[in-house]
């Protein structure tokens, strides 16, 4: 695993729009550069923000790329939550959930 | 001329790109108590508002990560993020190199703070922007305590950082404001965006108004992030603003607003 790798390609695709641009023309050119493993390749590919919140992806650069990937904030919640059921907790980083699966903390 | 201004405020980016999914009962008073700190900002006549933020990736990673930075930049851009999922318009705010290069030069005497000629602006400070300097009028100097990748700087740091930019205000013939800009508890961009911990957030207001030194660094980290999540981290700018101004504080809105992901707050501490 290498989340270094992983959140790096989320920093750069956060505030480069040329990063942007590749990212939306080609997006599997954008990742060449990086160390990555084959999960956390198609974990970016796919836009599986569940799989990315579980390998430990900071929250704030992961709700940015979920923005740019066009899912709305309800969603968003819900796909991380979706991610723990799947994928089992959080495995690194300072992002764990801590509270229920069905629990709408803010009322999404 | 002397730091004319001392306060604090929230950023999270609920508070512009989820307005309307808030009660009005909860959000207007507080977008109003905003409103009130830009009336007492621009009543003070700033020349520069240094804008403290704990921000978010924007521009430090931990390729290289400063504790502390200060912007030297001739103008910054912002929002990073997309202007329509934050609703915070893009601008470019002036910067001041000059001002910034001898603010640093005097932190430099206690602090080992980073400078930075490149910025740009997320939501840990375009937001505050929005609502504070609406029109883009001031000058603006950003300011970065890292509260996101660890380690982290001690809390003892960010009060001697606190200290550090009240002498580089006062040293310099500009007037300046400023503001420190982050959550109390918090644990944003989670599935628990929402949860807030008002009990301990009242508790760390209690210790912020007093201005008690002693017992706002007693928070281990471990403590904080067990009660107040990761983003309980960012009192570090709240610490820095108690320590610049060096009064009393008087929170003048605080209500915990779930959709916003963060105990709303706006403050300002007593310049003595
Ligand atoms: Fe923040």
């Amino acid at each position: 695993m290498s989340l270094y790798q992983l959140s790096k390609v989320l920093y750069v695709l956060n505030r480069d729009d040329a990063a942007k641009r590749l990212w939306q023309a080609e997006p599997a050119s954008l990742l060449e550069g990086y160390d990555l493993t084959d999960e956390e390749r198609t974990a970016l590919l796919e836009h599986d923000i569940g799989l990315l919140y579980v390998l430990g992806v900071n929250g704030q650069i992961l709700m940015h790329f979920a923005a740019l990937c066009g899912i709305a904030w309800a969603d968003y919640i819900r796909l991380m939550r979706e991610g723990v059921e799947k994928y089992g907790p959080v495995r690194a980083g300072l992002y764990a959930m801590t509270t229920q699966f069905n629990e709408r903390v803010a009322g999404v | 001329m002397s730091l004319v201004y001392c306060g604090v405020c929230s950023h999270a980016p609920g508070i512009t790109s989820r307005a309307e999914m808030a009660d009005p009962a909860l959000r207007d008073p507080f977008y109003a108590a905003l409103e009130n700190q830009r009336q007492e900002i621009m009543a003070t006549k700033p020349d520069a508002l240094m804008i403290v933020a704990a921000e978010h990736f924007a521009n430090f990673f931990m390729n290289n990560m400063p504790a502390y930075a200060v912007g030297m930049g001739e103008s910054y851009t912002g929002p990073i993020e997309d202007p329509d999922w934050l609703k915070v318009p893009l601008r470019t705010a002036k910067g001041n190199p000059d001002l910034g290069r001898r603010l640093v030069a005097e932190m430099l005497e206690t602090v080992d703070v980073a400078y930075a000629e490149e910025w740009q602006f997320d939501h840990g400070i375009s937001v505050p922007l929005h609502f504070l300097d609406p029109n883009n009028e001031l000058t603006i100097i950003p300011v970065n305590i890292n509260c996101q990748g660890p380690p982290l700087t001690p809390l003892h740091r960010a009060w001697t950082f606190g200290e550090a930019i009240r002498r580089a205000a006062d040293s310099v013939p500009e007037r300046i404001a400023l503001v420190c800009t982050g959550g109390i508890s918090h644990w944003p961009a989670t599935p628990d965006s929402g949860k807030i911990n008002e009990a301990w957030d009242r508790e760390f207001i209690t210790r912020w108004e007093a201005n008690d030194r002693a017992a706002m660094l007693s928070y281990t980290d471990a403590e904080t992030y067990r009660d107040a999540g990761q983003g309980g981290f960012e009192i570090r700018t709240f610490i820095t603003a108690a320590a610049a101004g060096g009064g009393k504080g008087d929170v003048q809105f605080f209500a915990p607003i779930p959709i916003f992901a963060v105990g709303c707050t706006v403050g300002r501490i007593e310049i003595a």
